[in-house]
């Protein structure tokens, strides 16, 4: 009648764990990092250098990791989850020492051949902690509003690093990662409540303090939020980006212009066209036909990972599986508002198409822990404080 | 406890269940709005991005037509296009910019200091777009540039055209020369602006260049040619060619043109010869002259003052923008003027003592003691000035004015070049309006004899003689003869309404001048039967005699520095029986009208009827020898 009949502590073995993984969403990655290997093919003229070569390469390595990662206990990750924050939130600190050594802003760090952005490290490591957090809590403890103080530090100092970075982008993105596991883990609406009142307070506080005696910013600080929110008012730096990625996008229409035929993406017009502004070729080359074609899949794959969370029976499995899809949702929906117009410009790359390689495996460990959770999803996982 | 924590666990599954969906709904909801965006972005405004998206990537660029080439009516060319071989370097294919520089300036001469110049504005022109290294190559150094080229990446040499003058110094002012738009030629070219705008194009500065700009310039053609975010060009969409411009030929007669230059010499003055029916200018000589090249390819700073500050103003076209008093050829103005009045007849006589009085002012003949009792042909004959004063003495000036406006004095000429100038004919009304004074009666006589404020230019002196030569109808001069081959068909000739038998009158008095004995001309005229030439010297004052002087007798012309010498005049046409041609002649402080500008009259139309050998007997024994241009062999072995 429990998960201890049907595997007791040992787990199932590895021939069970490959028949019983969710092989559906293992293709729907296939096929969106497919997508992604054609618009890379794209972006280099119709060849395979310099990027779709290297991307494939690296997708083969990321996807073999995921299930290497995917094949090993649940547990274990439950075991190495501090560790694994621990880490992160160390190269963190690292980076933000060595970028001021080195007179500017650092994103990444080099450990051997691998240049690796510990704020893509961090996005997964903070949701595998924060799903041993709540896992280990004595479900009655989760009403007790102290008990939350310690979650919300583990969010607030990742985020607090990376906005130091400047990386305002991933920073959100982190934290409402991390809300959004909190939410998942029942924590009472009370608090979101009041988290959302505060927030907001604090938001609202700043903007009409703009131009009075007991102003919170400096003006020039005033300057940079209003240019985050509206790229369009600095045409030469952010702005341009936005614009020619809209006038590009747009330019599409229903079908588009056709694979390799992006007039805008072959002149130069578009930044970053390989990485952040990926869409922007994939709307102008196959229109709104295409744009919609992806977001369906991203919102298949998405409902396949929720749905996966739901029939975990440890809270951590669920919460892991959550978090991931979560975070998972967050870069494709604010890369892509991005590149439309709708939201500020941030360093958020367009997952599993995007050209790049720490964000590619950082999303697939984290796909790895999804699927590793769903096949261990009936192991015997005792909470703690609580008597198996 | 078992029970418990089952139930516990079972509560979170349901927790989490449920918060899930509303989760999935909020991203549902989300990802609802990205699609939405798509379709406002690329259904709903799709159109306009298409079209901004097209705006940004092609760039239409106009191309320059190619400019209308000028000859002479003799078919030498006056104004053409002539290759520019020039080497131009593109960046982004050069290797090693220094060490190819190197290499060129073996091949050609490239000085330190340009080159300097060079790697400055090398690096500073972005990768894609070309700097000229140098222009106006020899053959010789363009070849071996080419022959070089797969040592030289990146080195390009192109074939462009400049505007060259072939007869240099000698069509200067009446051609022109073409250099590169002001703003202020941009704004004034309103529509035609950005063509002009053009890296390479040059427009007309001054003369016909100048004038007929319009038509050389020819219309623009355009290539749409889709670049990149860099302004980098990818490929050419679309290209049609411009119109070409018109190419002219010109009223004017090299042969006759060039040798009226160098008739002229060394002395600053004017020619202009024209057709009496047609209007054609077939020479129209301004000395000295200047090299219109010299513009095209840059003036160094040197020659530029050189010629600016030279007192005998090369710059200047003084065939229509020099101004001078007419002097004794206004007399058949104002024997013409008192006929009209119906004042006199051509028998009318005065009496020339040497000296007319009026009130307490006396007015002196040219000559001391004066001519005797003269008629109007031996007044034009002998240019008498007392006979005049008492012609313009009777007409008064506004009458005088108004005759003289019928033959161009003081109108401007219709001939289109901007630095023609309209001259001056002064009456009552003009001066109570700029000098804020009555007219003194003796202003009158001084207008009589074309001093005071009388003031004509060469051209209009032409014009006014072949309007008499004409027998009085309104010729106006033109320099265009045909536009692509095309015939410029001549303007009909309208009539003064000076009465025939008037004109004919003062035709003889010029007959009398230049083929009679005792005529001032006398000793230039042409001896040849039916070649005639009528004429009428005239000797500008540029001075005030004071009394002091001509008591003590007048300086003579050598005796004055240059700039104070008399200006010397001559008008006349030919031949005296059946008349063609116009000239004026003016040869700023030459001296005396017939000693120095009646013989270059008569060998520039002796050289027009008989351009290549002047017949035995054309001029009289004992005359000047008719001018040769020595170098006019020479020249032409160079043409050919």
């Amino acid at each position: 009648m429990t998960s201890v009949e049907n595997h007791g502590t040992a787990g199932p073995t590895l021939p069970q764990k490959l028949l019983r993984l969710n092989w559906p969403l293992v293709v729907l990655i296939i096929l969106v990092a497919g997508i992604g290997f054609a618009m890379q093919y794209s972006v280099a003229d119709g060849n395979v250098d310099p990027y779709a070569r290297k991307q494939m390469i690296r997708f083969a390595v990321s996807f073999v990791g995921m299930l290497v990662v995917a094949m090993v206990d649940i547990r274990f990750w439950r075991g190495t989850a501090y560790l694994f924050y621990g880490f992160s939130l160390l190269l963190l600190v690292g980076v933000e020492v060595a970028g001021s050594v080195g007179m500017g802003a650092q994103r990444w760090i080099d450990i051997g051949p691998i240049r690796l952005q510990p704020s893509e490290l961090m996005k997964i490591a903070l949701v595998v902690a924060l799903a041993r957090y709540f896992h280990d809590l004595p479900p009655r403890r989760i009403r007790h509003i102290l008990t939350l103080i310690v979650p919300l530090l583990m969010i607030l100092i990742p985020a607090a690093l990376v906005v130091k970075q400047p990386d305002l982008g991933t920073a959100v993105l982190l934290s409402t990662g991390g809300i959004v596991i909190m939410f998942l883990a029942g924590v009472s609406l009370w608090f979101f409540a009041l988290l959302v009142a505060g927030t907001g307070g604090a938001v609202y506080a700043v903007f009409i303090s703009k131009g009075q005696d007991w102003a919170l910013l400096k003006p020039y600080q005033y300057d940079r939020i209003a240019v985050f929110l509206n790229p369009e008012l600095d045409p030469r730096g952010a702005g341009y980006h936005i614009t020619q990625s809209k006038i590009a996008f747009g330019s599409g229409g229903t079908t588009g212009e056709g694979y390799l035929q992006g007039p805008l993406s072959r002149l130069d017009f578009l930044p970053e066209k390989h990485t952040d502004f990926i869409f922007t070729v994939l709307g102008e080359e196959f229109g709104m036909v295409g744009g919609l074609v992806l977001l369906g899949l991203y919102m298949v794959v998405l409902l396949f990972g929720l749905m996966t969370a739901m029939r975990i029976r440890h809270l951590f499995g669920r919460l892991v599986a959550a978090g991931v899809c979560m975070t998972f949702f967050a870069y494709f929906a604010i890369n892509m508002a991005m590149v439309m117009g709708m939201a500020p410009v941030v360093g958020v790359p367009l997952p599993l198409v995007s050209y790049g390689g720490t964000s590619m495996l950082v999303l697939l460990f984290g796909f790895g822990l999804l699927l590793s959770a769903q096949v261990h999803g009936k192991v015997a996982f005792p909470r703690r404080g609580t008597v198996l | 406890m078992a029970m418990r924590r089952y139930r516990s666990n079972e509560h979170d599954r349901s927790v989490f269940s449920r918060r899930a969906l509303v989760l999935f709904g909020a991203q549902g909801a989300l990802a609802t709005a990205l699609g939405a965006r798509m379709y406002q972005l690329q259904i709903v405004e799709g159109e306009k991005y298409a079209a901004r998206a097209d705006r940004a990537r092609i760039r239409p660029s106009l191309l320059a037509p190619v400019r209308g080439q000028i000859v002479s009516r003799d078919g030498k060319p006056l104004a053409v296009n002539r290759h520019n071989y020039r080497i131009v370097l593109y960046r982004e294919d050069v290797e090693e910019v220094e060490e190819t520089l190197d290499r060129l300036s073996d091949l050609i001469p490239l000085p330190p200091l340009r080159r300097k110049a060079l790697t400055e504005e090398i690096r500073r022109t972005r990768a894609f777009l070309p700097v000229v290294i140098a222009e106006n190559l020899k053959w010789e150094e363009f070849a071996e540039v080419n022959a070089n080229a797969p040592a030289l990446a990146g080195i390009s040499p192109e074939l462009g055209l400049t505007r060259h003058y072939p007869e240099a110094d000698f069509t200067g002012h009446l051609v022109g020369y073409v250099a590169a738009a002001s703003e202020r030629d941009v704004e004034r070219a309103g529509k035609d602006g950005a063509l002009i705008k053009l890296p390479g194009m040059r427009i007309g500065k001054s003369g016909v260049e100048r004038v007929e700009e319009i038509a050389l310039r020819g219309k623009a053609g355009l290539s749409r040619v889709e670049k990149d975010a860099h302004g980098r060009p990818i490929r050419e969409l679309e290209r049609r060619e411009g119109t070409p411009g018109e190419d002219l030929t010109l009223t004017v007669n090299m042969a006759l043109q060039k040798y009226a230059m160098q008739r002229m010499g060394e002395e600053s003055g004017a020619v202009v010869v024209m057709d009496i029916y047609d209007g054609d200018v077939l020479a129209m000589a301004s000395t000295p002259g200047f090299d219109p090249n010299g513009f095209v390819l840059g003036l160094s700073q040197k020659d530029w003052l050189s010629l600016r500050d030279n007192e005998k103003k090369p710059l200047s076209n003084k065939a229509v923008s020099g101004l001078y008093p007419p002097g004794s050829t206004f007399k058949m103005v104002v024997a013409m003027a008192a006929m009209e009045a119906g004042l006199v007849g051509p028998g009318h006589s005065v009496y020339c003592g040497g000296h007319i009085e009026l009130g307490s002012h006396r007015f002196h003949c040219w000559k001391r003691g004066g001519h005797g009792t003269m008629n109007l042909h031996q007044g034009l004959k002998q240019s008498c000035d007392v006979y005049f004063y008492d012609l313009a003495k009777r007409i008064g000036i506004d009458k005088l004015a108004e005759t003289a406006r019928k033959f161009g004095i003081g109108v401007l000429p219709e001939i289109g070049l901007v630095d023609a100038k309209a001259g001056l004919m002064p009456d009552k009304t003009w001066k109570r309006a700029k000098l804020k004074e009555p007219w003194y009666p003796g202003e009158t006589l001084h207008a009589g004899i074309g001093q005071g404020y009388l003031l004509g230019s060469p051209l209009q002196l032409a014009v006014m003689a072949a309007r008499i030569a004409n027998g009085g109808y309104e010729v106006h001069p033109r320099l265009v003869r045909s536009r692509n081959g095309e015939r410029v068909r001549s303007r009909s000739l309208r009539g003064t309404g000076i009465d025939k038998a008037h004109v004919e009158a003062v035709q003889r008095g010029m007959y009398g001048v230049v083929n009679e004995p005792g005529g001032t001309a006398y000793r230039s005229r042409i001896a040849l039967a039916g070649h005639e030439m009528c004429g009428k010297t005239g000797t500008a004052q540029v001075r005030r005699i004071t009394t002091a002087e001509r008591a003590t007798g007048v300086l003579k012309n050598s005796e004055l520095p240059w700039k104070e010498r008399d200006h010397a005049l001559f008008v006349a046409f030919t031949p005296a029986d059946d008349p063609r041609y116009a000239i004026s002649v003016i040869v700023e402080h030459g001296g005396g009208g017939s000693k120095v500008a009646a013989p270059i009259a008569r060998d520039v139309l002796l050289k027009l009827k008989f351009p290549t050998e002047i017949p035995e007997g054309a001029i009289p024994a004992g005359a000047d020898p008719v001018f040769t241009a020595e170098t006019d062999d020479e020249d032409e072995s160079e043409d050919a």
